[in-house]
């Protein structure tokens, strides 16, 4: 039974990860119909933003305190906002009336772009830097259990940033824009939405949130490289078509999925080296039931 | 007419580019060859000087170094000096291919140093072997890399004799009846050295409660270890490199595992500490070295290494590098050329040649046979327990 709660735990803070970063994928994705494959990579930024900013704030707050670590991550997603929003407008603006296709390429090059610039001795490096302790790490047992203050800490954040997303796009002005876009661009042109604004804005949104995502993973295993967004990354976007990609609960729901599934097949002896395996054969049959995604709406294609 | 006339050209082009950039290479190849045969003796170095296991690369790279300078300052080999290319491969899995191949047909080298790590060294042996080019891995320890062929040397010891060697220590000096075995399944090491621990345990009498797996760059390791938790070793086996290794320590603290962990050669770096903290501490490994070993040749090392980096101490990495070098001096002066397959006969006749990590033999399987040591996680630094002959 503790075995089973421990697992439990473990299972939803690393699915609260893979969530954060698959809500930006599926945000992108809801408004461009296009998979940004860069995101992971914006993830990474995030972490080392958060790497080299800690020692500041360290200074300006009291080192490994609450107040310094929001500070922290609010900077590094404000950083990562804003190479978001660079990217879209350097690499994918230009292409936005070809086809999909290309875009995805793009992404892809992005992608790789940064993985391999960052890994450049005169830039990171690829040597695992310590990532700095921002809160103050505690571990609390309950009767054999055991739970870290940052594994807390990011299922609350999470919950937070989920409940957020919800209402800019379902209660704001913004997030009407944003659905309008989605729904229909020239229409939502014609009627007075500036395009460009909002997919900017979708792409700091997106970026922001794998930020905080990039500062958790890293609190969570201290050790960062410019390689660090490639697994997490792969998950998420798993976890954001799992769930229904264009739709923020089901991607929530699929990263907590795929949370739990790897925990628990990485923790039977004999199939932990098989763990992405079984997970991934899981959400295949998933697919198979539900291709548009547990939560998604089949669209009937209009031809 | 035009059209035809372009079509000749073309044609023509086609016929004759591919032998005129044949005849360009070997040209470039022969000049390469000749400048090699003037001046100076061109010894290949493929190390990880980036990425993962850096500090292994750097380390190792830096005792190489300093060997080369040292054997240049004597004289040289053969009245020649030698000159050292050194290609980083990333810590990446297919770049040692490529680094080998441009040392050995573009700069044309006579032997090849590398790698730390198995996996790496296991790709450039074939082609080495193919090249009839010496290769010494100053310190892969899986079996598997000197048995691709006659060519293939290391100058440390292999995993099973450090399975043995940690086997033994966890039965007699932990007192561990009951062990945990964390592998990383994407490295020949960790394998390598997780079988050999196993079998040596067992015989032992000790018995084995959990075996779980993780690959290598895996940042969440909190599944397996709360089933390593649950098992309720006396010890964990972690056969790993040390930036995996340290997040296990950190992961394995936070979910309260109190029995100690402990690990082979591949633990041994500052960054162990670094990124690991007090998480790591208390924890054992068996290595190739520690700059506390008394010979002559250990401590002249120690000294000049100290003196060249200023003031860093040299680790197990670095011993063996520099170990590396001057094995292939010594060959190649007692070869008398520098030609392949001479060399090659001379390193296998290798005998009780000094070396800083001590007398150091090459025996049929082309291994070394060298003494480890074990070393223990104490105050941030690696303190020394004991060492262990073979």
């Amino acid at each position: 039974m503790n075995w089973f709660l421990q697992q439990s735990i473990n299972g939803l803070a690393l699915g609260s990860i893979y969530a954060l970063i698959a809500l930006g994928y599926t945000m992108v994705y809801g408004v461009l119909r296009f998979i940004n494959f860069a995101h992971s990579d914006v993830m990474m930024l995030g972490a080392f933003a958060a790497y080299f900013l800690a020692p500041p704030m360290a200074k300006v707050f009291s080192a490994q305190s609450y107040s310094g670590a929001l500070a922290v991550m609010v900077l590094s997603a404000a950083i990562c906002a804003i190479i978001g929003i660079l990217i879209e407008i350097l690499a994918y603006r230009p292409l936005r009336r070809r086809p999909k296709l290309t875009v995805l390429i793009t992404a892809i090059g992005v992608s790789l772009f940064i993985e391999y610039t960052c890994q450049h001795q005169s830039v990171f490096g690829a040597a695992t830097r310590p990532f700095p302790k921002l809160i103050p790490e505690r571990d609390f047992q309950f009767g054999g259990l055991s739970v870290n203050s940052s594994d807390i800490g990011v299922l609350i954040v999470t919950a937070l940033l989920l409940a957020g997303m919800w209402w800019i796009v379902q209660r704001t002005r913004v997030g009407v824009a944003m659905r309008a876009v989605s729904f229909n661009e020239r229409a939502a042109a014609l009627m007075g939405v500036n395009i460009n604004r909002i997919i900017s804005f979708t792409f700091g949104l997106g970026s922001a949130l794998a930020a905080v995502a990039g500062v958790f993973f890293s609190m969570r295993a201290q050790g960062i490289e410019p390689l660090m967004g490639v697994q997490p990354g792969l998950r998420a976007f798993t976890a954001a078509v799992v769930g229904g990609i264009g739709n923020l609960p089901g991607a929530a729901l699929g990263g907590i999925l795929l949370g739990l599934l790897e925990t628990f097949a990485g923790g039977v002896p004999g199939l932990s080296n098989y763990r992405d395996g079984i997970s991934f054969a899981i959400l295949i049959l998933i697919l198979l039931f539900k291709p548009a995604g547990l939560l998604g709406k089949a669209q009937v294609e209009k031809v | 007419m035009q059209k035809v006339y372009l079509t000749d050209t073309g044609r023509t082009i086609r016929r004759w580019l591919w032998p005129c950039v044949g005849l360009l290479c070997a040209l470039l190849a022969a000049g390469c060859k000749k400048s090699g045969e003037g001046g100076e003796i061109k010894v290949g170095e493929f190390a990880s000087l980036t990425g993962k296991e850096a500090t292994f690369g750097v380390s190792s790279h830096e005792g190489t170094v300093l060997g080369v300078e040292q054997i240049n300052a004597a004289g040289g080999v053969l009245g020649k000096k030698l000159e050292l290319l050194t290609e980083d491969d990333l810590s990446k899995a297919g770049e040692p291919a490529t680094a080998v191949n441009k040392l050995i047909s573009r700069d044309g080298v006579v032997a090849i140093l590398g790698e730390v790590a198995s996996s790496r060294s296991l790709e450039a042996a074939p082609i080495c072997q193919q090249s009839q080019i010496p290769m010494i891995s100053p310190s892969s320890t899986n079996p598997k890399v000197t048995e691709t062929g006659d060519y293939i040397f290391r100058v440390c010891f292999i995993d099973p004799f450090q399975g043995t060697v940690m086997a033994n220590f966890a039965a007699k000096t932990l007192k561990a009846k009951k062990v945990a075995i964390f592998t990383d399944v994407k490295s020949d090491y960790s394998i390598g050295l997780a079988k050999f621990f196993k079998a040596g345990f067992l015989a032992n009498g000790g018995q084995v409660v959990a075996e779980l797996d993780y690959s290598g760059g895996d940042k969440d390791f909190k599944a397996q270890l709360t089933e390593i938790k649950s098992a309720g070793p006396d010890a964990v086996f972690v056969p790993g490199y040390y930036t995996d290794v340290a997040l296990i320590c950190i992961q394995a603290k936070q979910l309260n595992v109190t029995a100690p962990l402990f690990g082979g050669d591949g633990w041994e770096s500052d960054q162990l500490v670094k990124i690991g903290q007090d998480a790591v501490e208390g924890d054992y490994f068996s290595t190739h070295y520690a700059p506390d070993v008394d010979t002559p040749q250990s401590k002249s090392f120690v000294a000049s290494y100290e003196k060249r980096y200023g003031g860093k101490v040299p680790d197990a990495m670095a011993a063996l590098g520099y170990d590396s070098v001057m094995i292939l001096a010594d060959a190649i002066k007692r070869a008398g050329t520098t030609d392949g397959p001479k060399i090659r006969d001379a390193l296998a006749a290798t005998k009780d040649f000094a070396c800083a990590t001590g007398k150091t033999s090459i025996n049929a399987q082309r291994d070394a046979t060298k003494p480890a040591v074990i070393l223990q996680v104490k105050d941030g630094k690696f303190k020394y327990i004991e060492t262990v002959n073979p």
